[in-house]
């Protein structure tokens, strides 16, 4: 057979050439009207349109599935309010309010939702699919700081603002902050610090730790913090290990602390890793046991009431922090639960009332803004001061976007009283003790304008 | 067998690149027409195009290609951080990357066939895995994904401007490859990909490879070498997945260890299956399709559902709705599983073979149509 000439005289050079050719002029017409925007145009302006659309991201599977479900139930709910429909929750409460309950600058609310899978890929696309083919003018959600991350260089990348979810690595407003994205939960920095102090007066100065973590950018950031806190107060470190999200059996990583003189156990793991983890820990027997002549004490830094729920009486007596929780007898929170509870028959999680939150935020931005345009709407968020929401006076802080409020330090409560009466407050730390300097971390938001 | 000619596969060449040329105008009524699925569907289209000139061909049934798309991608960020981000560079070093890990792999996992094959490609896709997953972290990032930074060196882009605010976005010469560009670019590679894998098919190397999966045996009798025609055709559907993970990375640059998991291995997998095995089409059909179930399916809830059966009496579209919630949404799997089942119950060949059956009944039916009619009698 020839390859080089046939009948018509087409070589194959020629076909890649002209299709080559076709192709280029065939993308043409779309790569000059795609880079038109220029002044105040921006990209998915709703300009006249009677709606706007915001785009929901959570994990609907794997490990953090569960906090993914209560965003998405606490995320409709706020479209609700936002809508001027149900009893308007914590637009009850915010102060200072700019929202009316017409929607967002009088246009009504609509939203997408997505699955992250958990996984950055799928992540990016899923947010992709919402920028570019549903036209939203913000997305939300998260469970995973790896997966924010990953979507907030996207939101950067796109110029679509992210009102980050649950994500609690330092990376998210350290290292990798960008202009475009915000973080109304606290992180593993503020975590440490909350819980040295109570560990200090439950625990002393003369400990031995032992870390599990979870092997992504929120356990290397939260080992780190608390290694720091804790080393701070005279506690040696024995081993620091890290183990697979979404590992399912860790009796390979328990087994050794058994023997290593450790006689704590710090467990740097969410969602259902950090249940399988404890429930395993505590199976071993590692609580009944005394070493060095102390009792053995377990740590989960991080806490959710969804996960207390499956951890059940495993977690009974266990230190560790936590953004919000329902318990709370401030005028916002009780708002906040009254209205979650009346719509899905159970108190709001810390996953529900930060996306909560979030949503509300970004609309109200958007308000004082007079426009969706996301440089304006940045400049409005970054250094507002509120109150109301939850968690006391609270602050977006201009140079990494971070939100600072008073931390919750909670223990695992011996005798609940219901099923969801699961944690117990045992300090509220403070704004002013948690607080840092944003340049310890590094990293730089970037450009208004993308 | 009869080789067509090559006037023929120009001619299915100019069909198939117009066909694919046009995705963004007859796939926006589906609802798919949006840039970053149609660049996955270019992207996947020479994956599963390059996977089936190995398992099309020689029936060899890799479970590790993933592997190779994984190599692909990191090698493309880190040209991107490390050279420039002009994707050519990034491209062809994938490809090789890719080709040269496809080599090694190929090398030891094609002393054995069948089941021990596809064992072997499997555990060295998950060995690849589990390194760039925590092993490996400084180069890959581990979980959190290999990702672009403001600090990254970029020697040969510094060589001719200063580093702007902000993070740079890749570029083919100043054509943006994020977007409608974006898609078009991945469109002419998988043109090119698909001629070349249309030539390898009937060429007589192509005639070899099918000559070993027929029955090597006999091939080795007759004093053929099948090693090299083998690991040829390993290395060249490597560098094929080599060169998919590198427009992923181009497209989006970001690389994350999941892209070398086993499910996106089976992934590939499925969709040569799903759209035949060992036909030129049947692969981008296959992908098509999966990419369509996980990225609109999958995105579809109840809010969705009511809007497309808006038409109905409201009872009745309640009961349609309640029915059909189950398989959107969350539920795209199963939808994807029964589908699946399907096709491999009732057509071995992969949707190709279905096509194929309806052109056959209806040029019978032309022909013949009394004949026909006495058929559909007498069954």
């Amino acid at each position: 057979m020839s390859d080089k000439k046939n009948s018509a005289g087409w070589s194959r050079r020629d076909v890649m050439k002209a299709a080559g050719a076709f192709s280029a002029a065939g993308a043409m017409p779309m790569f000059f009207s795609r880079g038109a925007w220029a002044g105040e145009t921006f990209r998915n302006d709703p300009g006249k349109a009677a709606s706007v659309k915001l785009g929901f991201n959570v994990p609907q599977t794997g490990a953090y599935a569960d906090e993914g479900a209560d965003e998405l139930r606490a995320f409709k709910l706020a479209v609700k309010h936002l809508n001027g429909e149900g009893d308007g929750g914590l637009m009850n409460t915010m102060k200072p309010l700019s929202l009316k309950g017409n929607g967002i600058l009088g246009k009504k609310v609509e939203y997408v939702t997505g699955d992250t899978q958990t996984k950055s890929d799928a992540a990016r696309a899923s947010a992709k699919r919402m920028i570019e083919k549903d036209g939203v003018i913000m997305f939300s959600g998260g469970s995973s700081s790896g997966v924010a991350i990953a979507v907030q260089s996207l939101a950067q990348e796109m110029g679509v603002v992210f009102m980050a979810g649950l994500t609690h690595s330092n990376d998210t407003t350290g290292k990798d902050k960008r202009r475009y994205g915000f973080r109304h939960f606290f992180n593993a920095k503020m975590s440490g610090s909350a819980l040295g102090p109570v560990l200090k007066k439950e625990m002393g100065t003369d400990r031995n730790a032992y870390h599990l973590t979870a092997d992504y950018t929120w356990g290397w950031t939260q080992e780190e913090s608390i290694k720091e806190t804790t080393e701070g107060l005279g506690w040696k470190t024995a081993k620091t290990v890290k183990t697979p999200v979404g590992a399912g059996d860790f009796s390979q990583y328990i087994t050794p602390i058994l023997n290593s003189g450790a006689d704590t156990l710090i467990l740097n793991h969410y969602g259902k890793d950090m249940i399988n983890s404890l429930t395993q820990a505590v199976q071993f027997g590692l609580r009944d046991k005394e070493v060095n002549g102390k009792t053995f004490e377990i740590i989960v830094p991080l806490y959710s009431r969804l996960m207390a729920q499956s951890a059940g009486k495993n977690l009974k007596g266990i230190l560790g922090t936590t953004n919000w929780n329902w318990a709370l007898k401030d005028e916002g929170s009780k708002a906040f639960v009254k209205s979650f509870g009346s719509e899905y028959g159970f108190p709001p999680s810390q996953a529900a009332h930060t996306c909560y939150v979030q949503t509300l935020l970004y609309a109200n931005a958007c308000e004082m803004a007079g426009t969706f345009y996301p440089p304006e709407v940045i400049k409005q968020l970054e250094g507002f001061k509120f109150d109301g929401m939850g968690n006391g006076a609270t602050e977006y802080r201009a140079e990494d976007h971070q939100c600072f409020k008073d931390v919750l330090v909670v223990r695992g409560n011996e005798n609940p009283t219901s099923q969801f009466d699961l944690l117990e407050i045992v300090q509220e730390v403070p704004r002013s003790q948690v607080e840092y300097d944003a340049k310890i971390f590094g990293g730089e938001l970037g450009p208004y304008k993308v | 067998m009869k080789a067509p000619t090559l006037k023929k596969d120009l001619f299915v060449m100019l069909i198939f690149s117009a066909v694919i040329l046009t995705m963004p105008f007859w796939l926006e009524p589906l609802g798919a027409g949006y840039p970053d699925l149609l660049q996955k569907f270019a992207i996947f289209g020479i994956f599963a195009v390059g996977y089936n000139i190995l398992f099309g061909l020689t029936g060899y049934l890799s479970f590790g290609h993933a592997a190779f798309l994984g190599v692909g991608s990191y090698t493309a960020v880190w040209s991107f951080k490390l050279f420039t981000m002009n994707v050519l560079p990034a491209i062809v070093l994938s490809v090789l990357v890719a080709g040269l890990f496809a080599a090694i792999i190929g090398f030891i996992s094609l002393r054995r066939s069948g089941i021990y094959f596809s064992i072997l490609t499997l555990a060295f896709a998950q060995m690849s895995y589990n390194l760039a997953y925590s092993v490996l972290t400084p180069i890959t990032n581990g979980e959190t994904g290999l990702q672009l930074a403001k600090s990254d060196h970029r020697i040969i882009d510094r060589l001719f401007s200063e580093a702007g605010e902000g993070l740079p976005s890749t570029t083919f010469f100043g054509l943006e490859m994020s977007g409608y560009s974006g898609f078009y670019f991945c469109a002419v590679l998988l043109i090119i990909a698909f001629f070349i894998s249309q030539r390898i098919f009937h060429s007589p190397f192509g005639i070899k490879l099918q000559a070993i999966k027929s029955n090597q045996t006999r091939m080795k009798y007759t004093g053929y070498n099948t090693r090299p025609y083998l690991l040829s055709a390993f290395v060249i559907s490597g560098m094929y997945a080599g060169l998919a993970g590198a427009l992923m990375a181009t497209t989006d640059p970001l690389a994350g260890a999941e892209r070398m998991q086993w499910t996106a291995s089976g992934e590939v997998v499925l969709m040569t299956i799903l759209g035949g095995v060992g036909t030129l089409i049947g692969p981008m059909l296959g992908v098509g399709i999966i990419k369509y179930f996980e990225n609109i399916f999958s995105a579809m809830n109840e809010q969705a559902l009511h809007q497309i059966f808006a038409f109905m009496p409201d009872w009745l579209a309640d009961i349609v709705v309640a029915i059909t919630s189950p398989f959107v949404g969350e539920g795209w799997h199963l939808t994807l599983g029964a589908l699946f089942m399907i096709i491999v119950i009732f057509l071995p060949g992969g949707i190709m073979e279905g096509i194929e059956r309806i052109k056959k009944l209806f040029s019978r039916k032309t022909e013949k149509p009394v004949q026909q009619a006495e058929d559909n009698a007498t069954s």
